[in-house]
């Protein structure tokens, strides 16, 4: 058990580094200064004055230690990095980056986790019913084609669609933002947390509809396999309740891949709902990654990217926890062969 | 050929697939004949004008003809899947075959490549790449290679344990009895028997290339006048065009979006079962 | 005499299948008395497998079931659903072919074998129940601390044995055992079907025990039946049938089996088992049989009947 988690734990830190050292690396290797280009950016548009810029840039250049050699850069990077100091939002200065990403995650969080577990259990709920045999057979194959639309567009698409039939033409839910323009956030009032339900419908949506397809789709042919397996045929032998052979036979041996499928997809399923934010005008963490990108703000666009990397590669390694308490076959010991 | 349509009847959604695709390709091909391409990138006086008989797919808010676009983009967005899908399959078989042929240092150091770099979402390397090299216009070779450096990762694992699992077969095993070269095993018995194979990766890869292609796009990462189908729709968010009511700017870039993404799936669905044969049930 | 305890008539399953009908069991007759072991043996693709499926009613479309199938005097055949849910485990349990997948791999075995008892009725307190797993446990030779672990921490014979606690937890009637042993080493299943027999005998069951070792059979069951197509070919006392075996196959099954001491070439069967899919009239047999009438045998299907006293033969060469 130490041993599978030492390796896992090293995994996730390999993972961590990769990306941050990419982050550092990419800049560097392009030969160009992304600081001085975005100083100057600044001032040619939105008129930062050279005096300002020049601080600006003699403050960086100390805080990172910009005219020391390469290596000297680096550790100091990677440890501003884990002390998760990720320096200013150059736009939004004095904001930091890191307060940003707070602020904006908290938006982002809620929706995304309700998502992203609704998307799982009615996949896997679905796909067990149309996988069952007592489903008629022309409603299980009925269902594939939709489900197998859905499954294969991105979000941000379902999400566009999703807004001009819900948002625009029946209005039945509000057009965008993660709440209304005239309430503060407030998570402890419930007039919030009602408004920011409504906002957050649609973003849910689009999860759900194309997630819970994929799923539904993998868990009907899993499905299919475990009726074909000898304790199925052995357990309806013994006699026993088809409601049981169902849950404890059927449907508890077929999900067990598509939740490994979640673990694989989670790093999908997050980006994709950050390019769907920008379409649902959303203040989340998706729609300030765009924004960044838009504003060059380098800074912040490499805290959120690795933000979400460490994000991904912890609920990875999250669910590589939880795996083998669900199958007791896979056990924290290496498999053999 | 006759066993081509032997498998196609066999494999519905493979024929539907390929059928789909090949429609898409000709739309983005033969349609040329029927534009004038420079209605994709001027800008007229007819802005906003829902489909009529001057602009059958209507205009956008730039006053530019949406016909001519989808022509253009469609072929666009499939270049730059090939692209992508192309380089990243070509690059995936190469060290996906060396890796698991020749095993050794070079396939567990790759393997350790593969298993961090896919940890890591492909998406946001392509943002960090993209943004990067942001001064250098985008077109659409320079989007298929950049998502090309993502995209070989899968199929490189996907090919190696196919490869893994090939290589300890008894044919494999004659033909290194009978003293065949190792570059000539992998050439003359691996990679004909892999075929259906990579020939789904190859699917895979595209559909992956396209995917990540639209996500970038759709941000507005690339060559913001290419009017490819990612491009279109964040235009399409960009100037709000469902507010306008301009539902065909919208409807256009989705159906060619939706038919382009399912028609590569049903073909990789279609090609799985002849590349990975299920267990045959006892009777 | 009391009345038999199964009695099957005339029993059939096809499969309706795109290139024919497939006669998996084509009009079989049996009788099961109370106490007696009955053994069923036959090649593959005879038909006996899917003689335990009919029996079972678990015979899954494309495929029917027509015929009687008697247990004390009820039809299984005509029973509701639910009714025959009860019956499985309840009166007619089933040992599985090759345990090595029969049971399921996130359950703890103590959990496979109270779902049994509990759906069909059976309301224990945690320490009754916990008695009782270790009372089933003991009688097939396992220790009690298998109840706690999971199926893929047993080996083949071990798992086997579960299944056979798990068979005999109700006190049924019959057991139908599937081949119990053929996934197993010798060595094991000697023991495996030593605890089988052993059970039998203790509880008072009788048993089908289905298989294609003829070996096993003679030292295990009481009488035989020999099944070839689909149908029976001949059926018996197993000493009597091994003494004097009356049908071609028979007689081929028996020498082909190497006795100790005896030297010399080996007597398999030529030619392979026929399809069973739209199977032609007469004799299936013909084709391999080395006693072959010409004109008769091809031309006309044999029927099962009373040789001698206790001894059912379907062949042309015994006439009334």
């Amino acid at each position: 058990m130490r041993k599978y988690l030492v390796r896992r734990v090293f995994f996730l830190i390999m993972v961590v580094w990769t990306a941050a050292s990419i982050n550092f690396l990419l800049p560097h290797l392009t030969g160009r200064d992304p600081i001085k280009e975005m100083m100057l950016q600044r001032i040619a548009s939105q008129g930062l004055t050279i005096s300002a810029a020049t601080t600006l840039i003699q403050n960086y250049t100390e805080l990172f230690g910009l005219n020391k050699p390469l290596w000297q850069q680096y550790i100091t990077y990677i440890s501003g990095v884990v002390q998760l100091k990720f320096g200013y939002s150059i736009p939004n200065y004095p904001r930091t980056v890191i307060e940003i990403i707070i602020a904006r995650g908290r938006m982002t969080l809620p929706f995304l986790s309700v998502g992203i577990a609704l998307a799982f259990i009615i996949g896997v709920l679905l796909g067990a019913i149309l996988g069952w045999n007592k489903t008629p057979r022309w409603l299980s194959n009925i269902m594939v084609p939709p489900l197998l639309v859905f499954a294969s567009v991105p979000q941000f698409l379902v999400a566009l669609v999703l807004i001009y039939f819900v948002a625009f033409h029946w209005k039945l839910v509000p057009l965008g933002g993660a709440y209304s323009r005239n309430l503060v956030e407030n998570w402890h009032s419930t007039k919030f947390l009602l408004d920011y339900a409504r906002h957050a419908i649609l973003p849910v949506l689009a999860i759900v509809l194309v997630e819970a397809s994929g799923w539904a789709l993998g868990m009907r042919a899993m499905m299919v396999t475990v009726e074909g397996e000898d304790y199925t045929t052995f357990a309806e032998a013994r006699g026993l309740k088809s409601g049981r052979i169902f849950l404890r036979y059927q449907i508890r041996n077929a999900f067990l891949p598509s939740l490994t499928g979640l673990a694989l997809r989670l790093g999908f399923i997050i980006t994709g709902s950050a390019v769907a934010e920008t379409y649902f005008n959303y203040n989340g963490i998706g729609n300030t990654l765009g924004a960044a990108i838009g504003n060059f703000d380098y800074f912040l666009l490499y805290g959120i990217v690795l933000i979400m990397v460490v994000s991904i590669a912890l609920a990875t390694f999250v669910m590589d926890l939880i795996y083998p308490l669900l199958d007791p076959r896979i056990t924290y010991r290496a498999q053999k062969g | 050929m006759k066993g081509f349509w032997d498998y196609t009847k066999r494999n519905p959604s493979f024929g539907i697939g390929l059928f789909i695709l090949l429609g898409l390709i000709l739309f983005s091909t033969v349609g040329r004949l029927f534009i004038n391409q420079n209605d994709a990138y001027t800008q007229t006086v007819d802005f906003n004008q829902p489909p009529n008989s001057k602009h059958p797919f209507g205009t956008d808010n730039q006053g530019r003809d949406l016909l001519a676009m989808m022509v253009l983009g469609t072929g666009m967005t499939l270049e730059i899947g090939a692209i992508a899908g192309g380089v990243g399959l070509g690059a995936g078989i190469v060290l996906g075959f060396v890796a698991g042929y020749y095993g050794g240092l070079f396939d567990t150091i790759l393997t350790s490549i593969i298993d961090v770099y896919m940890t890591i979402p492909s998406f946001l390397i392509l943002i960090l790449v993209a943004t990067t090299f942001r001064s250098v216009t985008l077109g659409v070779t320079e989007m298929g290679l950049i998502v090309a450096l993502v995209s070989w990762a899968g199929s490189a694992r996907a090919i190696r344990a196919q490869v893994l699992t090939m290589r300890e077969r008894p044919f494999v095993m004659m033909a290194k009895l009978s003293g065949m070269g190792s570059l000539e095993i992998v050439m003359k018995e691996l990679v004909p028997n892999l075929l259906p194979f990579l020939v789904m990766s190859l699917s895979n890869s595209v559909y992956g290339g396209i995917s990540s292609s639209l996500g970038l796009e759709a941000i507005g990462i690339g060559n913001r006048r290419n009017p490819t189908m990612g491009m279109t729709l964040f235009y399409v968010n960009y100037y709000s065009a469902f507010l306008l009511g301009l539902w065909w700017w919208i409807l256009e870039p989705v159906v060619v979006i939706v038919l382009t993404l399912t028609s590569l799936v049903l073909i990789s669905i279609g090609l799985d079962e002849i590349a990975n044969p299920r267990r045959r049930r006892k009777v | 005499m009391s009345t038999p305890l199964i009695e099957i008539k005339d029993l059939r399953t096809y499969f309706y299948v795109r290139a024919g009908t497939v006669k998996a069991i084509d009009g079989v007759n049996l009788i099961l008395e109370r106490g007696v072991k009955l053994g069923l043996v036959g090649e593959s693709g005879s038909g006996k497998t899917t003689m335990a499926l009919a029996i079972m009613r678990m015979i899954k479309p494309p495929g029917t079931v027509e015929g009687q199938v008697l247990l004390d005097g009820v039809d299984l055949v005509k029973l509701s659903g639910e009714e025959m849910r009860k019956t499985r485990l309840g009166q007619i349990a089933m040992i599985p072919q090759g345990a090595m997948n029969s049971l399921n791999p996130v359950a703890r075995i103590r959990a496979s074998m109270v779902e049994g008892m509990t759906d069909h009725g059976i309301r224990l307190s945690k320490e009754e129940m916990n008695k009782r797993i270790e009372n089933l446990l003991e009688i097939v030779e396992l220790p009690a601390k298998v109840a706690r672990m999971y199926p893929h921490e047993l080996s083949g014979g071990m798992k086997q044995r579960v299944t056979v606690a798990i068979a005999i937890s109700l006190r049924p009637k019959v057991l139908i055992a599937d081949e119990p042993t053929s996934a197993l080493d010798v060595v094991i299943q000697r023991q495996v079907m030593e605890t089988i027999t052993r059970l039998v005998k203790e509880l008072e069951l009788s048993m089908i025990l289905i298989g294609h070792d003829m070996g096993l059979m003679a030292q295990s069951v009481d009488k035989l039946a020999v099944m070839y197509a689909g149908k029976l070919a001949e059926t018996g006392d197993v000493r009597d049938m091994f003494a004097d075996p009356m049908h071609p196959y028979t007689q081929a099954l028996i020498s082909s089996l190497p006795v100790l001491g005896r030297r010399g070439v080996f007597h398999g069967l030529p030619g392979i088992p026929p399809s069973v899919i739209n199977p032609p009239v007469g004799c299936l047999f013909a084709s391999r049989c080395p006693k072959v009438i010409a004109g008769v045998c091809v031309e006309q299907n044999p029927v099962l009947r009373e040789v001698k006293p206790g001894r059912w033969v379907s062949c042309h060469l015994y006439k009334e």
